[in-house]
């Protein structure tokens, strides 16, 4: 079968009951997508499909040969990171980072399922991505700069919020 | 290890004459329930037949009702404006289910078959009278604070964890199959069993009979309509209780009412006794309060889940204040 990732096309041979996951990670050896809990609870094998975020252990392999896969591989423009990736830094929004590849995946795709969300809709949007260390804050934090278009280039308002505090 | 295959649809009649051919055959259509129920050996099928090209899709609005596709994704038929506006209940329901992305990946069909989260039922482990008949229900004497106060019976006290399956049952929904005995229309009360003493059978369904569309009259009374929620954790996580609503009112008085209780039965509950204290009755404490007892009238709680009773009246009568404008 044939696995579209990233824009490229990976030709492989898999039974069927092997998951996306599993394929991404052991066959196609694209390990940033991570396997938490392998069962659909975590978030860790958060990837989009067709531009949708889904969790890669909850389908088959075999039945995503149609779809355009794409895994935090292939978030970054070249050598420009995705503004998520980008907000993720600037917010510290990780310290182990095993849960950050999913967390990063889910908020793009969060972010185009919902235009501007507040705190409130941005943590319950984000309650299928757990994170042990607990980033959260951080992790709400960065996704709000992306939402609201703060963070980029000649954005002060991490200096105004210090300035506040 | 045993060999699993696949195998992708292309027509309804194509699915049921792959299924009707072979015994192990599973549908699998967002595959967020299989893959789970495979990986823990719950469910191995010999075949997995993929119907998301088969079966209707769509969101379609007919004179005084919707046809819902069975193949539409949650998140699909949350976010649809007119579901929104005319039958508020079914949003409100898919969005307080799951998570964003088993919500993009789930369809509502896969939604209403999901099996029991009974612990003793997916550990294969355990003894479990649904998943091996004549082994055993563990839950009747051991942790049974999630399980059924209502419908159950001494070989199974599982509970339905389907948020859908609920708001669907206060709207009166049929369900709409095909299988190898052709085509049926089920109301969605009927879907599921009581495990009575054959717990194994969890629907009505024929081996292959796959569900096409659901249809949901969309009436006055579904226009007024709430779910609430109540569980462990804010968000992504299976009700303790749940209450489904839809209500008429004429000034004060209850013209009709359909109340569904959920996470306390092995299918959707109807209080059926609670709606006939409302029914044509003003919305009064008294009637409120009164609607709360009766919806857990006959209530069987086990050692861990007799919080359930309260928390059913306080919930119900909660969401009745809140569709009756408060009192």
């Amino acid at each position: 079968m044939t696995l579209r990732v990233n824009g490229a096309d990976h030709r492989l041979a898999v039974e069927p009951r092997v998951s996306l996951l599993d394929a991404l990670r052991e066959r196609l050896h694209l390990t940033g997508t991570k396997k938490g809990c392998d069962h659909g609870e975590c978030g860790a094998c958060t990837v989009l499909l067709d531009g949708q975020r889904a969790k890669s252990c909850l389908t088959l392999a075999v039945m995503q040969d149609e779809a355009e896969i794409t895994t935090i591989e292939g978030l970054a423009d070249g050598d420009r990171p995705h503004p998520v990736q980008d907000a993720f830094i600037r917010r510290d929004a990780f310290q182990c980072g095993f849960c950050t590849p999913g967390q990063i995946m889910s908020a793009v795709g969060m972010l185009r399922e919902r235009s501007r969300p507040t705190d409130a809709e941005i943590r319950e949007g984000m309650s299928g991505n757990l994170c042990r260390c607990s980033a959260y804050p951080n992790i709400v934090a960065a996704i709000r700069d992306v939402a609201h278009g703060r963070g980029g280039p000649g954005d002060d308002t991490d200096e105004r919020d210090e300035a506040r505090r | 290890m045993n060999e699993i295959r696949y195998v992708r649809a292309a027509t309804p009649a194509q699915a049921v004459a792959l299924a009707s051919a072979e015994p192990t055959t599973a549908y699998v259509a967002g595959g967020t329930e299989l893959t789970n129920l495979m990986r823990d050996g719950v469910h191995v099928p010999g075949l997995v037949v993929d119907v998301n090209r088969v079966a209707e899709r769509g969101i379609e609005w007919q004179p005084g009702r919707v046809r819902i596709g069975a193949l539409a994704r949650m998140a699909e038929v949350a976010r649809d404006a007119e579901m929104r506006h005319r039958l508020p209940v079914v949003p409100a329901a898919l969005l307080a289910s799951a998570s964003g992305q088993v919500r993009n990946m789930a369809s509502i069909g896969g939604n209403l078959l999901q099996r029991t989260r009974c612990w003793y039922y997916r550990d294969t482990a355990l003894p479990c009278n649904a998943r091996v008949p004549g082994s055993g229900c563990p839950a009747l004497d051991g942790e049974n604070r999630w399980h059924a106060i209502l419908g159950g019976s001494e070989s199974c006290i599982r509970v339905h964890p389907s948020d859908l399956a609920v708001a669907l049952t206060a709207l009166d929904a049929t369900v709409l199959t095909q299988g190898p005995g052709g085509a049926r229309r089920l109301p969605i009360e009927t879907l599921h069993r009581l495990p009575g003493d054959a717990p194994h059978r969890e629907t009505v369904l024929e081996h292959g009979e796959l569900v096409v569309a659901v249809e949901v009259p969309a009436t006055a009374m579904a226009a007024h309509s709430r779910y609430r929620k109540v569980r462990d954790r804010a968000s992504f996580e299976f009700a303790l209780v749940s209450v489904a609503v839809a209500l008429e009112l004429r000034g004060r008085t209850v013209r009709d009412v359909r109340i569904a209780l959920g996470g306390v039965a092995p299918r959707p509950w109807r209080a059926r006794e609670a709606e006939d204290v409302l029914r044509g009755e003003r919305l009064t404490d008294a009637a409120v309060a009164a609607a709360g007892a009766a919806a857990v009238r006959g209530a069987v709680p086990r050692e861990h889940n007799a919080f359930k009773l309260d928390l059913v009246s306080r919930t119900l009568t909660g969401v009745l204040d809140e569709l009756g404008g408060g009192r």
